[in-house]
C-alpha cells in the first residue's frame, strides 16, 4: 500500500516542500525528460489538427454549461443510470464517500461477505477522498492496476504528476522497486530485466493473477453522460478495461462535476483529452457503458454503482471567479507545460492535485483553511491557460485566490504578525499620489546607500537585502537606482527647450 | 436503515447546495435545452477526404499506433483471415456470436473457432486470440469502435486474449469523431469500446511499450 | 513611412511606469528619442504613477483600484498612450475592465473601454499602430531577445520584436532555445519563491550564455533586471538593455 496519502492540511508551504525538492537532481532530471517528450507529442498532434481552437472553445461552452445547470445534469444521469440498472449514491465529503465506498464494497462478496482485496483504476478522485487508506484500515487491500499507481504503490510513494504519477521515477529505480515489492506464487521477480518493457511485462504477469480471481473493483469516471445514464472512462493499458468488464461488482467514484450533458459531447471531450493528455490522437481505450447488461450471458459486472462526490466542489460553484476551475477535465497539460512544476515535480504541492490545477483547486477544495501558499506557486506566465483544453484561465483564478488568501491575513490582528501586508499596503498608499512617490524614490535611493557597491564602472550594485527581500539577492544582484529618475530628466528637458535634448545623457 | 437516510440526506443536501451556489435553479427542458443549443460548435464534423483517402489515412493512423493492417476486397476476408492467423500461428481462438453473418463469409477451415455464450474470465484466459467484427472506424484517430452487438459480442473476450484480430468495412470508415458518434448516437447504451492501437503504456519514462494488459497485438483487416 | 498613421505626427502621452521611472530611466529617454525621431511628439502627465500590477498581482486588489482612477484622471486626454513595459500594458488590458466592473461606477466602466484602445506597448505601437520595423537604428552587437511572457501570450506581441531588431543595422541577432519559457521573475513570485525562480533563472541564463550573445534585449525591464541580475552576480559580462535602447542607438 501506499503511504499516508499527500495530504494539504499537514503538507508543508509550496516554497518550503520546493527548496527540498530543487535539490534532488535525479527527480529534476526525470520530469524534465517526460514533460519534454509529453509537451512535444502533444504540440505535434495538436498541431494536427486546424480545428483545435473551436474545440477547445466548445469544450469550455460545454463545461461552462453543465456546471450552471449542474443539478439539472446530475438528477438526469441519476434517472438515466438508475434506469439501466446502475444505484447511485451521493457523498457531502470525503468522509461520506469513503463511508459509502466502504460499505458497498464489503457487501460486495459472495453471499454478502466482505473481500478482502479489491482491484482499482487511478482514479484522482479517490486519492483527493484518500480511499486506499479508509479501505486498508476496514481491512479491505486496493490493488492499483494503472503502471504508474502500482509503481507508485509498491513504492510507497506519492503520485506527482495527474496523467503519469510515476514520472518522477526512472527506470533504474522501478527495478529496484519491483524486486523487493512484488510477491506472486510461481513468479519471480528478483532477476527482472531493467528495460521500460520487462518492467511492463513484470506489471502484467503480477497484475493478470489479480484481474482474473479478485470480483470487486474501484474506478473513478472521466465523464457521467447525463443522457444516457452512461459512464466513460478513457485509459491506455487494458488495466482499466480489466476492472470495468471482469470483476462482478464496480464501484464508480465522480466528483459531481463530472457529467456532461449528451453522449454527443464525448464527440469533443475526447479530441480534446487525448491530445492534451498524452499527445496521443485516441489513448488505446475508451469504455462507455451503460448501467448493468441484464442479459443471460451478460457483459461485464452485475452490480454497479456510481458515488457522486461534492467535497467542496458546490463551494466552489458558488465563486463565480473561480468556478472555471471545475470545467476541469484533468488532462495534466497545464502541468507539462508549467515552468515551476518543471522546477519542483508535484510533491511540492502537497497534494494529489500537482501543477497549475492543483494551485487553484487544492486550496480551493480546503475552502481556504490549508494549502494557502499555492495559489503563489507560479510566476503567473500563462503557459498553463494556453495549452488547457478547456480555456481555464489560471492566472485570473490564481489572482482571484491570492486576494482571498490576503483578506484572510489582514483581518484583525492578523495584519501585525505579516510585514507583507505592512508593506504592500504601505507602497499602495505611496502610488496614490505622486509627490509622496517621489519622496519614496529619494528615499529609496538613500535606503540602499549602505548596501551598494561600485563596480569598475562606477555602477552601484546590491549584493545582500535584509528580510524577505534576501530571496532575490540569493543568486541575483541589483543595481543601484540612478540618481535621476525619468521624470526629473523629462522636466529638466521641457524646461530647457526640448530640441535636441533627447539624446542628451 | 439508518445508514441510508444519511445517505439519502446526502442527494438532498448536494442538490441544495448546487442550487445555493448557482443562486437558481431550472428543470425546464426547454430553457436548459435552449442555452445547450447555444453552444458554439465550429469545429469540423464532416470529413472532406474522398474514399481512397480516406482509407489510406486510416491504415497510416492505425499503423502508427502499432497494429497491422490488410486490405482485402469483399468476399477475400475468409482467405485473408486464413493468411494472417498461419503467419501469426494461431489456431484457436474465440469468436462472438454471429461474426459470419457479420462478415459475409464463412469463417475459414482449418482453425478452431469457439463462440463465446457467456464464458468464464478464466474460459476466454485459454484462448491464443479473439477475431471480430466492428461497428465503425475512425480514421483521423486511428481507431476501431466495438460494440455488443452480433459479430462483436461480450467486451471481455476482446480484452483478455493477447491477440486481437478485427475486420473492417470500408463503408464503416469515417474521417472524424464526430461523424463516428453520429452513426453510434442511436446505439449509446450498448457497452462500446474504443480501440486505438494495442494496448499500450509510457509510465515509464515516457517510453511507449506495446502492449500491457489487453491484446498486445492487433491486426486489422480492411474490406473494400 | 510605411502607414498612413505614420505619415503625420502623433501627441503620443508615454506612460513610463514606476519601476522604469525609478530604475531605469535611460529606457524612457530611448522611447522620446525614438518617437520623436519618427517624427512624433511625446507628452508626460506628470501626476502618473503604478498601473497597480504589483498589488493586483498579489492578492492586493482593493489596494490597486485607486491606481486605475490615477491612471485615467492622468491620460483621459490623450490621443495615444505609450509604455515601455509589456506586464503592465498587460494588467491595464487584462485587469482594468475588471477592476472598473469591481468599483461599480459605470463611469469609470466607460472610461476604461474608451481608454484601452489607446494604450499600447512601445514595440507594438511602433509594429502594429504605426506598421514600422526599420526606425533607423544602428547597434553592432551580437544580441538575444527575450520573450517576457505578458508580451508573448497576453498582448500577443508575435514576432514583432524580432522584426523591429532584425531592421537594426550592425546587429547580429540570435534566437535563444525555449524561447517562450519563463524567466521566473514573475513580480513578487521572485521573493516568495525565491527557490524555485532561481531555478528557472538558471535555465533562462544557460539559454542566453548559450547564444554567446552581447547583450539580452526585451520588452521588459523587470524580466530583464531579474536575468540582468544573475548575469551580473556571475560576472558573465552579458549585459540588459531594453528594446528602446537598441532602437535607439545611431551610428
Amino acid at each position: 500500500m501506499s503511504g499516508a496519502g499527500l495530504d494539504p492540511r499537514t503538507a508543508p508551504k509550496f516554497q518550503v516542500a520546493a527548496r527540498r525538492l530543487v535539490g534532488d537532481a535525479q527527480m529534476r532530471k526525470n520530469v524534465r525528460h517526460a514533460t519534454n517528450v509529453i509537451q512535444t507529442k502533444r504540440a505535434k498532434v495538436v498541431a494536427e489538427m486546424p480545428d483545435w481552437e473551436d474545440l477547445r472553445e466548445s469544450g469550455r461552452q460545454i463545461r461552462r454549461h453543465t456546471l450552471r445547470h449542474l443539478d439539472y445534469y446530475l438528477l438526469q444521469f441519476e434517472k438515466n443510470c438508475t434506469a439501466a440498472g446502475g444505484v447511485v449514491h451521493w457523498a457531502r465529503d470525503a468522509e461520506e464517500a469513503r463511508q459509502i465506498v466502504i460499505k458497498l464494497v464489503k457487501q460486495s462478496g459472495p453471499q454478502g461477505e466482505s473481500p478482502t482485496e479489491i482491484i482499482k483504476i487511478k482514479s484522482m478522485t479517490t486519492e483527493e477522498i484518500q480511499l486506499n487508506q479508509a479501505l486498508e484500515e476496514a481491512g479491505v487491500h486496493a490493488y492499483e492496476t494503472d503502471l504508474a499507481e502500482l509503481i507508485i504503490q509498491l513504492g510507497h510513494d506519492q503520485p506527482s504528476h495527474i496523467v503519469v504519477p510515476a514520472l518522477h521515477k526512472n527506470r533504474a529505480q522501478i527495478r529496484e522497486i519491483f524486486q523487493r515489492e512484488m510477491h506472486l506464487p510461481g513468479s519471480d521477480f528478483s532477476n527482472l530485466g531493467g528495460t521500460p518493457q520487462d518492467l511492463a511485462d513484470a506489471a502484467r504477469r503480477f497484475l493478470r493473477e489479480k484481474f482474473l480471481r479478485v470480483k470487486t473493483a474501484v474506478s473513478g469516471a472521466n465523464f457521467l453522460i447525463a443522457d444516457t445514464g452512461g459512464v466513460c472512462i478513457v485509459e491506455s493499458e487494458g488495466n482499466g478495461r480489466m476492472c470495468l468488464t471482469l470483476p462482478e461488482t464496480l464501484i464508480s467514484v465522480a466528483g459531481i462535476d463530472k457529467v456532461v450533458p449528451k453522449f454527443s459531447d464525448l464527440e469533443v471531450m475526447l479530441q480534446l483529452l487525448p491530445r492534451s493528455a498524452t499527445g496521443e490522437r485516441m489513448n488505446p481505450y475508451n469504455s462507455i457503458w451503460t448501467g448493468v447488461d441484464k442479459t443471460a450471458a451478460g457483459d461485464g459486472p452485475r452490480t454497479f454503482h456510481v458515488v457522486l462526490v461534492d467535497n467542496a466542489r458546490t463551494k466552489i460553484l458558488a465563486d463565480e471567479e473561480a468556478r472555471q476551475t471545475l470545467q476541469c477535465i484533468r488532462c495534466g497539460a497545464c502541468l507539462n507545460a508549467c515552468p515551476v512544476y518543471l522546477q519542483t515535480g508535484g510533491h511540492a504541492y502537497g497534494s494529489v492535485y500537482a501543477g497549475p490545477i492543483g494551485a487553484i483547486l487544492t486550496p480551493q477544495l480546503m475552502e481556504m483553511h490549508h494549502a494557502q501558499s499555492l495559489p503563489y506557486a507560479s510566476s503567473l506566465c500563462g503557459a498553463c491557460y494556453e495549452v488547457c483544453p478547456v480555456k481555464i484561465d489560471i492566472p485570473e483564478v490564481l489572482i482571484h485566490l491570492r486576494n482571498k488568501v490576503v483578506k484572510q491575513q489582514s483581518s484583525g490582528l492578523n495584519i501585525l504578525a505579516n510585514p507583507e501586508v505592512m508593506a504592500l499596503k504601505a507602497v499602495a498608499r505611496v502610488f496614490r499620489s505622486e509627490a509622496v512617490f517621489r519622496i519614496a524614490q529619494k528615499l529609496g535611493r538613500l535606503a540602499e546607500l549602505p548596501l551598494s557597491h561600485k563596480d569598475s564602472n562606477g555602477v552601484g550594485w546590491i549584493d545582500w537585502l535584509p528580510g524577505m527581500l534576501g530571496g532575490w539577492t540569493q543568486v541575483r544582484d541589483l543595481r543601484v537606482m540612478p540618481k535621476q529618475t525619468f521624470r526629473q530628466w523629462f522636466e529638466a528637458r521641457e524646461k530647457a527647450g526640448k530640441k535636441g535634448a533627447a539624446d542628451g545623457k | 436503515m439508518a445508514s441510508e437516510a444519511v445517505v439519502a440526506g446526502a442527494r438532498e443536501e448536494v442538490l441544495h447546495r448546487i442550487r445555493v451556489a448557482l443562486g437558481f435553479s431550472t428543470d425546464d427542458a426547454a430553457v436548459v435545452g435552449a442555452e445547450y443549443a447555444a453552444v458554439a460548435r465550429e469545429y469540423k464534423r464532416a470529413g472532406t477526404l474522398g474514399r481512397g483517402p480516406l482509407l489510406e489515412k486510416l491504415e497510416e493512423r492505425l499503423r502508427d499506433y502499432d497494429a497491422s493492417v490488410i486490405r482485402v476486397k469483399a468476399g477475400g476476408v475468409a482467405a485473408a483471415i486464413a493468411t494472417i492467423l498461419g503467419e501469426r500461428g494461431k489456431r484457436r481462438l474465440v469468436v462472438p456470436q454471429g461474426l459470419a453473418e457479420a462478415l459475409g463469409e464463412p469463417l475459414p477451415a482449418g482453425f478452431e473457432f469457439v463462440v463465446d455464450e457467456g464464458m468464464t474470465t478464466s474460459e476466454i484466459d485459454t484462448f491464443e486470440g479473439v477475431l471480430t467484427a466492428s461497428t465503425v472506424a475512425i480514421a483521423e484517430t486511428g481507431t476501431i469502435v466495438l460494440q455488443n452487438v452480433p459479430g462483436q459480442g461480450r467486451r471481455a473476450p476482446t480484452l483478455v486474449p493477447d491477440y486481437h484480430l478485427c475486420v473492417v468495412r470500408a463503408a464503416d470508415v469515417v474521417e472524424t469523431v464526430p461523424e463516428a458518434m453520429d452513426r453510434i448516437a442511436r446505439t449509446a447504451t450498448l457497452a462500446t469500446t474504443f480501440v486505438s492501437g494495442p494496448s499500450a503504456t509510457a509510465d515509464i519514462e515516457m517510453t511507449r511499450i506495446k502492449g500491457v494488459h489487453g491484446p498486445r497485438f492487433l491486426d486489422v483487416i480492411l474490406v473494400e | 513611412m510605411e502607414s498612413e498613421e505614420a505619415g503625420r505626427g502623433l501627441r503620443v502621452s508615454l506612460f513610463i511606469t514606476c519601476y522604469n521611472d525609478t530604475l531605469f530611466p535611460e529606457t524612457g529617454k530611448a522611447v522620446v528619442k525614438v518617437l520623436e525621431r519618427l517624427g512624433h511628439t511625446v507628452d508626460f502627465p506628470a501626476g502618473q504613477t503604478c498601473c497597480g500590477q504589483m498589488h493586483w498581482n498579489t492578492g492586493y486588489q482593493e489596494e490597486g483600484l485607486p491606481m486605475l482612477t490615477r491612471f485615467l484622471e492622468q491620460f483621459k486626454d490623450s490621443e495615444v498612450i505609450v509604455s515601455p513595459s509589456t506586464s503592465c500594458v498587460a494588467m491595464m488590458k487584462d485587469h482594468y475592465p475588471i477592476m472598473a466592473e469591481r468599483m461599480k461606477d459605470p463611469k469609470i466602466t466607460a472610461e476604461v473601454a474608451a481608454i484601452l484602445p489607446k494604450v499600447w506597448e512601445f514595440s507594438q505601437f511602433l509594429t502594429q499602430k504605426l506598421g514600422i520595423e526599420d526606425v533607423g537604428a544602428y547597434f553592432p552587437h551580437r544580441v538575444t531577445y527575450h520573450a517576457s511572457c505578458h508580451g508573448l501570450r497576453s498582448l500577443h506581441l508575435g514576432d514583432g520584436p524580432q522584426r523591429l531588431l532584425r531592421a537594426v543595422r550592425g546587429i547580429d541577432l540570435v534566437e535563444i532555445e525555449n524561447l517562450e519559457q519563463c524567466c521566473g521573475f514573475g513580480g513578487t513570485f521572485a521573493i516568495k519563491n525565491a527557490e524555485v525562480s532561481s531555478a528557472m533563472l538558471a535555465d533562462k541564463v544557460r539559454g542566453v550564455l548559450n547564444t554567446r550573445a552581447e547583450v539580452v534585449t526585451g520588452c521588459d525591464n523587470s524580466c530583464l533586471m531579474h536575468v540582468g541580475g544573475s548575469l551580473h552576480r556571475q560576472r558573465t559580462g552579458v549585459w540588459p538593455l531594453h528594446i528602446a535602447e537598441i532602437l535607439a542607438g545611431e551610428e
